[in-house]
């Protein structure tokens, strides 16, 4: 499966103007926005307002070496080689169904957050006739829509229903490609990897580089209405310009603790320091990648336990900086992977591709605790719990679901027609 | 001052990462057709490159502590720009390049198993250069890049870094591992559509015991080598939903564990030679060589996979017949490809000038413009196309562009000089020398108004020192020079 390229498709060269804002490339009508009008926006979007940030675990996360059902014999018959020893978990209770539940014994700091009622797990969250294919994967997830995975983001439809003039930064890709969930029709989405990277350079000096820089900005401005993909480049070159300055701000944020060095500890460190000096972001997309544990999974230098301790420490670290810079309540955080992995593990003290996996949410203004039933890992293919002749877990809760609750219950939206149907659920009323 | 017709340029920028001055010179003067035999037929030319590196006259290198691209990816990163930059053979690198992108596999993963050095080697190393003969999987593919496409799928599937990658090297039949089966299918060859899971079971039993061994540890020179373990193969029949034999059988018969290598042949063979596979391999190199813009017409997938087909997977006819055909001469498709990093970086270099400059800091800046040689983000590859393009990997751009200006500033003061009496024969010929796609009136006039916005023009020299690199870092980070 190839990934898609997400730009300007195979446009007319004939469209008008109108045309192309009412169909074309999404990271364009930035150029439209008044910078006047920036200083105010930022102003009445920043602090104050409620901040989605999305954790993807890329890869496949082993859903079941992160909440571990301890309890369950064929946990341990099907794993024999990677299962997390039950007198190793972080106990944090039962689910309703009964089944007890522990941590990987590396979230330390997470079960903190779960013991103070402020970390939702939800169990079993997937789809039916999941994809094992990471691409076609993240496809489905980044669209909401499993039946037709090429449309807008599911988050970038939701940036479409704000009243422009928008932020900038009303999103922030943390990666370098900005992922299928952040594409919009109108809102450009900056992708910022380091915001101290995040300058312009001249080769000049004093007012000789600040004539560039208005220059660079002057040129990308125009509009080639007969070009899209030129004038899809030059509206984030645009982009880039209008939000320089804003990110350089973020850069000189005084966090009230140190982060870990880890990738994803400076990234919820930038994160922090744009909700602290009013950016004016309302989603952040963050990644830790390497969850795709075919191979070595467990074991001193095993991959799990290592992205559990660097999941743990930069997580951990981001919810004492918020709440001792009093923006705890203003943020969620949401959790998800592509897909979970097999029940059985493979011969390489590891595990394949799998289905249902499991999704997270922490904040200040979190409903926490274990929702859903864990699977039984049982092999009869008649189990329930499990699909594919007993071998994968079986969702149990469809992802748009809890996508419907974070666009209800946290960003104001409306999730049925955003979604395109209606996946409420009364029992996920984790926020 | 460079000239050049521009049917030259377009095929340099394509087939290769465009062109220097000389080089330009050189293709105008074989004309286009012989120009494309040059490009195409390229072992007529010394692969003697690498000799260059260090040397005076070329682009500069950077290391900490000796210079070793066949042990430290970061110096391997350095030698392959350093190629892209001046190797008499630009397709092979732009081959390389390409299938660099279909095998997508990460230095990092390698570097986890077994250790910086040795996933160095196992991604980079020259074999004349290895202690123990070790061919990385980019020289493989440098190696193989224009022959038979079944050979090059033999070959990575017994590569050791592919081996470690897509984690072959525990796909046993106790537990057969699904990860290089699934690959070869869904982004190898034919893609999704073509195959069910079952399939990926079937296939992921036909490569047990497609293992890594080390050498023995008294060997002087160890190294991680391909092993076929036929203690370890499936040796029981494989039934597929597709053909895998000429007579439309569907399984592969069961076969004593030490012919089982025959298995993962039988697999490769029918995979490599579907139609689908044909199509598929047809439209990326459209999408590489021709135009990301316009999608290939019926007519010429048609023709190429035919090609392909005919000529039992030979990438040398497919690729000559592209480069040959209309649909690549069309000027319909000059500029119609955004530039992966790696061609941009490597044609400003060229176009702009090297003196005194290292590919180490292109190497730096291509992070941020999300590209990092050996290094593709997953086994899909890089995101293509518009996929390159995002507010932070245009400020990269612009960034290089600023970098790259700044250390040539005084020789393109000096080469721009003879036209330095009106700012337009100075923009005029920056224009020429550096052939960005055409810039429309409102971005041309904002060009020529930036050249007398400090003041009026004097073609000082202090004044082409400051103006001179301050218009090649606007033209060299707009969004016309993104195109190609």
């Amino acid at each position: 499966m190839e990934r898609r390229v997400f730009g300007p498709g195979g446009m007319s060269m004939a469209m008008t103007r109108r045309d192309f804002l009412r169909n074309g490339v999404g990271a364009f009508t930035i150029g439209l926005a008044a910078p006047a009008f920036l200083t105010e926006l930022a102003q009445a979007q920043g602090a104050g307002s409620r901040t989605l940030v999305v954790l993807y675990l890329g890869g496949g996360n082993d859903a079941l070496s992160m909440l571990v059902p301890y309890t369950d014999p064929y946990y341990y018959s099907r794993r024999p080689s990677i299962a997390i020893p039950a007198g190793d978990v972080l106990q944090i209770g039962s689910d309703r169904g009964g089944t007890q539940l522990g941590l990987h014994p590396r979230l330390t700091g997470v079960r903190g957050i779960f013991d103070e009622g402020r970390l939702g797990i939800i169990q079993r969250t997937g789809y039916e006739n999941s994809s094992r294919s990471h691409f076609l994967g993240q496809d489905i997830w980044g669209t909401a829509n499993p039946a037709s995975p090429q449309s807008k983001g599911w988050l970038g439809r939701y940036l479409d229903t704000l009243p422009p003039p928008v932020s900038p930064l009303v999103a922030w890709d943390a990666l370098r490609e900005v992922p299928r969930a952040l594409t919009s029709e109108t809102v450009p989405v900056p992708a910022i990897p380091s915001a101290a990277a995040y300058t312009f350079a001249s080769p000049n000096t004093g007012s000789e580089a600040a004539l560039e820089r208005a220059y660079a900005q002057r040129i990308a401005s125009h509009v080639p209405i007969d070009r899209p993909h030129l004038a899809f480049v030059n509206s984030n070159i645009d982009a880039a310009m209008n939000t320089l300055d804003k990110v350089a701000l973020v850069t000189r944020y005084v966090p009230s603790l140190t982060y870990p060095t880890s990738g994803l500890g400076q990234t919820l460190r930038t994160v922090a320091g744009a909700m602290a000096t009013g950016a004016g972001t309302r989603v952040f997309w963050v990644q830790l990648g390497g969850f795709d544990t075919h191979a070595s999974q467990v074991g001193a230098n095993g991959a799990y336990p290592r992205l559990m301790t660097e999941l743990n420490d930069a997580v951990t670290a981001f919810y004492a900086d918020l709440r001792n810079q009093g923006l705890l309540n203003q943020a969620l955080v949401m959790g998800f992977s592509e897909f979970g992995r097999r029940a059985y593990e493979n011969g390489s003290v590891g595990c394949d591709h799998g289905a249902a996996g499991l999704m997270f949410v922490l904040g200040g203004l979190v409903r926490g605790g274990l929702y859903g039933t864990a699977a039984s890992l049982n092999p009869d293919p008649k189990n329930p719990t499990l699909e594919n002749s007993g071998g994968d877990v079986r969702h149990e809760t469809d992802f748009r679901s809890v996508y419907a609750r974070v666009i209800d219950g946290w960003l104001g939206a409306d999730s049925v027609s955003l979604l395109g149907a209606d996946f409420r659920r009364q029992d996920l009323a984790f926020v | 001052m460079a000239t050049g017709d521009e049917s030259i340029r377009h095929l340099l920028r394509r087939a290769g990462f465009g062109a220097s001055p000389d080089e330009l010179d050189y293709y105008s003067e074989l004309g286009r057709s012989a120009a494309v035999d040059a490009l195409v037929d390229y072992e007529q030319f010394d692969d003697d490159v690498d000799a260059y590196i260090g040397q005076p006259g070329y682009v500069g290198v950077t290391a900490r502590g000796a210079f070793s691209p066949n042990t430290v990816i970061n110096d391997a990163r350095q030698r392959w720009l350093f190629r892209m930059v001046h190797s008499a053979r630009p397709l092979q690198e732009k081959m390389t390049l390409f299938w660099h992108n279909h095998f997508a596999t990460a230095y990092s993963k390698v570097a986890g198993a077994y250790g910086a050095s040795d996933a160095a080697r196992m991604m980079a190393a020259k074999p004349g250069e290895d202690p123990a003969g070790l061919r990385g999987q980019v020289e493989t593919i440098r190696a193989m890049c224009m022959g038979s496409f079944r050979d090059l799928v033999i070959a990575m599937a017994k590569d050791p870094a592919m081996l470690v990658w897509l984690d072959g090297r525990f796909n046993t039949r106790q537990r057969p591992q699904e990860n290089f089966g699934r690959e070869l299918m869904e982004l190898f060859s034919m893609g999704v559509g073509f195959y069910t899971e079952s399939d990926v079971y079937a296939a992921a039993r036909v490569f047990t015991g497609w293992n890594l061994r080390r050498t023995a540890a008294a060997d002087p020179a160890p190294k991680y080598e391909f092993a076929y373990n036929a203690g370890s193969h499936d040796a029981s029949a494989k039934t597929f939903t597709f053909p895998i034999y000429p007579d439309g059988g569907r399984t592969i018969p069961a076969r004593a564990a030490g012919d089982g290598m025959q298995d993962g042949l039988d697999l490769i063979t029918a995979v490599v030679s579907f139609p689908a596979t044909a199509r598929r391999l047809v439209t990326r190199l459209w999408n590489y060589f021709v135009s990301e813009l316009n999608p290939p017409p019926e007519a010429f997938v048609d023709e190429l996979a035919q090609v392909y087909l005919s000529s039992g997977s030979n990438l040398r006819h497919v690729v000559g017949r592209l480069l040959r055909s209309a649909d690549f001469k069309s000027d319909a498709n000059y500029f119609t490809k955004y530039s992966w990093p790696a061609e941009f970086v490597a044609r400003s270099i060229k176009e702009v000038g090297w003196n005194g400059f290292t590919v180490n800091d292109a190497v730096g800046q291509m992070v941020n413009m999300g590209q990092v040689l050996y290094e593709p983000p997953d086994v899909a590859g890089w995101e293509q196309g518009a996929g390159w393009i995002s507010t932070g990997g245009m400020l990269a751009r612009m960034n290089f562009a600023a970098q790259l200006s700044r250390t040539q500033a005084a020789s393109l003061a000096s080469a721009v000089k003879p036209y330095a009496k009106t700012p337009d024969a100075v923009l005029s010929y920056f224009l020429d020398r550096l052939a960005p796609a055409p810039y429309d009136d409102g971005a041309y006039n904002d060009l020529r108004a930036y050249l007398t916005a400090s003041g009026s023009w004097t073609g000082s020299d202090a004044q082409l020192r400051a103006k001179v690199p301050g218009l090649v870092h606007l033209i060299v980070g707009s969004g016309e020079y993104v195109f190609i």
